[in-house]
């Protein structure tokens, strides 16, 4: 009996080796059982909640992994991108148009897997001629930012009929309409994810990538990774590739956005482009600005959080309205990386840890935390 | 000799696209001229500059539309600008000297929330102002004399008087030393935290007057007509390179040669493409714009000499 306890805590303990490390926050017991709380509670949310408050959540789930992708690009590898939107609404825009063209299940499957592929391309493609063109540090920025605002103007223009790709209208302003549900499907079988489903896929998704993340973010090449943020030039010295390194992780930041941008066009069934646009694109910012550009987690804590207070400013919750959103998102965008510009998690971690070396006075080897706040 | 002569018509066009090479060429220097001194000056990205430039729109059209002539107005709108901008660098800008994404993630934030502010108080548009001056006009184009030639005009004018203020007076030799070395400048007695608060209340009086001067060439005003300038201003600043002046002078040159010629052949959707395009590839081959690459060429010769 015993032998199984302990082979089973030995598999855990190996798993969580593998998911801890110095690159991401919560590696502790707490942590874990917290973890498995919340996502437990929200496997049971759709239970105790609404049909509307469902579909909204979802949403959030999808665009959280925008917040994913860009807190991972940005946060270990210090590639700040103003337009990691433009892959999710690339991704969202080529899902529709595979997907309306076959709309088979199995169509819509080779969808999924194709609008992952052009938005992965795009960031390998855009990132090639970045890092390979030696463009520095503030001018990826603008030239992210530009790429979507580029893409912006272009699909505001595509409204005529002539704008088409098969059977799928581009639309316009009026964006894409009629986009497929996700659907899984291999010949006559197939699953279709709508409202309780499609929360349940995402949440799932989300919990694995955020996993995948950590195990990445932990091994060598996120060691690297971490390296290149904080010393390109030394990182270069000791042998690294470091065009190759940031090409790489650009391209895992771009799909992992055009994934996002999959589920959103299949939640909506619907994008326009305004997905491009500067107000949305400044979204992902703010939200891994706020939780920690540094903590996965943060970043995914401040996606739910901001999107749960902008649906509700925007549904006439509360004594102002949906237009005093924005301005309370910039406002808190602004606030967070004047007062706090670590984050939200990271502060609260190394009030935390700085508490705990106070109590226990042996000095016990609490890692100092290197975010000097100024 | 009848009109539809053939080289008529190429005089004609050859004209047109002059006319609309001016135009954009006027538009991306004083897009870009407020952007290019604070990220030249004080490696700030100040990525607000379309909302200060909009701030100037405002300015200018509201103390119009309350009665004030044109010119009048146009001056409020730089004095409102160039205010705003100080109480930002004061406020906001000066905790990110040495911080330069975040400098520009924080003036995103203020992006929004200006224009949403915009939006909030002044509703969704305000009533345009009639472009002054009127058209030339020569055969079957027409153009406006206002966008066409004395903004391109302005535009050079602003371009030479930053060139003095910067290489003939003492407080542009102050200024270029804080730039350089602040540490020794302090030492030497400059007041650096005044040179900062004066070169970046240059840039925002800059954009408050590319706002005044485009108040009355827009059409409607609208909050969220700040992105119409940043764009321009951030792929010239980007092509332009690190040398302020010559870097706005070459890059609009360059640039407004594809934007004018993609406009004029394929409509003005195709010519911003080609704009982008441009910049890209030039990205791709000078990671430090045009004025980066002609230093170094200098450099290079220097030292075979």
């Amino acid at each position: 009996m015993s032998g199984a306890v302990d082979s089973v805590v030995s598999i855990l303990s190996g798993i969580r080796g593998r998911l801890e490390g110095p690159n991401t926050y919560g590696n502790s017991l707490v942590f874990w059982v917290a973890f498995v709380l919340a996502v437990f509670w929200l496997a049971l949310y759709p239970l105790v909640t609404d049909p509307y408050t469902i579909i909204q959540t979802s949403r959030y789930f999808a665009v959280a992994f925008l917040a994913l992708s860009l807190c991972f690009i940005w946060g270990y590898a210090g590639v700040l991108s103003f337009g990691q939107v433009a892959f999710f609404g690339v991704a969202a825009y080529t899902f529709g148009a595979i997907g309306i063209n076959l709309s088979s299940a199995m169509g819509v499957t080779v969808a999924i897997v194709g609008a992952v592929v052009v938005g992965t391309l795009a960031a390998a493609l855009l990132g090639y001629f970045m890092f390979y063109g030696g463009v520095r540090d503030t001018y990826v920025t603008i030239m992210t930012l530009v790429v979507a605002l580029v893409l912006n103007t272009f699909m505001a223009q595509t409204a005529g009929s002539e704008w088409a790709i098969g059977k799928a209208q581009l639309g316009g302003f009026n964006g894409m309409t009629d986009i497929p549900s996700l659907t899984l499907g291999i010949g006559e079988t197939a699953m279709v994810f709508e409202r309780g489903a499609l929360y349940y896929a995402l949440l799932v998704s989300l919990v694995l990538v955020y996993l995948g993340l950590r195990v990445l973010l932990n091994s060598s090449f996120g060691m690297t990774m971490v390296a290149i943020r904080e010393d390109e030039a030394r990182t270069e010295t000791f042998g690294y590739n470091v065009p190759f390194v940031k090409l790489v992780v650009f391209t895992i930041g771009g799909s992992l956005a055009a994934l996002g941008g999959v589920f959103y066009a299949s939640w909506g069934n619907y994008v326009d482009p305004s997905v491009f646009g500067i107000a949305f694109a400044a979204l992902p910012v703010v939200w891994v600005s706020v939780g920690g550009r540094e903590s996965l987690i943060g970043a995914l804590g401040a996606t739910l959080a901001i999107e749960q207070m902008r649906t509700a400013l925007s549904s006439g919750i509360g004594p102002i309205g949906s237009e005093w959103a924005l301005v309370i998102v910039g406002g808190l965008l602004l606030g967070v990386i004047l007062f706090m510009p670590a984050g939200v998690v990271p502060t609260v971690d190394s009030l935390v840890k700085r508490l705990q070396e106070r109590r226990s006075e042996q000095g016990q080897s609490a890692q100092p935390t290197e975010e000097a706040v100024e | 000799m009848s009109e539809a002569t053939l080289p008529a018509i190429v005089v004609y066009d050859i004209a047109a696209l002059l006319f609309q090479f001016l135009n954009s060429f006027g538009f991306i220097i004083l897009a870009t001229v407020g952007l290019a001194i604070i990220f030249g000056m004080m490696g700030v990205i100040n990525l607000a500059h379309g909302e200060f430039i909009l701030i100037g729109v405002y300015g200018t059209a509201l103390t119009y539309h309350a009665g004030l002539p044109l010119p009048v107005a146009m001056g409020a709108g730089v004095v409102v600008t160039t205010v705003f901008g100080v109480v930002v660098e004061r406020t906001i800008v000066r905790h990110f000297y040495d911080r330069l994404l975040d400098s520009m993630v924080a003036t995103w934030g203020l992006a929004l929330v200006i224009s949403q502010l915009l939006l909030i108080v002044f509703g969704s548009s305000l009533d345009s102002i009639g472009t002054p001056l009127g058209n030339v006009s020569y055969g079957p184009f027409s153009s406006s004399i206002y966008r066409s030639v004395l903004l391109p005009a302005v535009a050079l004018l602003v371009l030479a008087g930053l060139y003095v203020l910067f290489t003939r007076t003492e407080f542009g030799i102050k200024a270029r030393a804080t730039i350089e070395d602040p540490e020794t400048a302090r030492a030497m007695g400059i007041d650096t935290d005044r040179m900062y608060v004066a070169t970046f209340a240059i840039g925002s009086a800059l954009a408050g007057l590319t706002g005044a001067l485009y108040a009355p060439a827009l059409g409607s005003i609208t909050p969220n007509r700040g992105s119409t300038f940043l764009v321009e201003a951030f792929v010239a600043v980007v092509v332009g390179g690190p040398s302020v002046i010559l870097g706005t002078l070459s890059a609009s040159g360059l640039l407004s040669v594809f934007n004018a010629g993609g406009s004029f052949f394929f409509g003005t959707f195709i010519g911003q493409m080609l704009l982008l395009l441009v910049a890209i590839v030039a990205l791709r081959f000078l990671p430090d714009g045009i004025t980066g690459y002609v230093d170094d060429w200098r450099q290079r010769r220097r030292a075979e000499e």
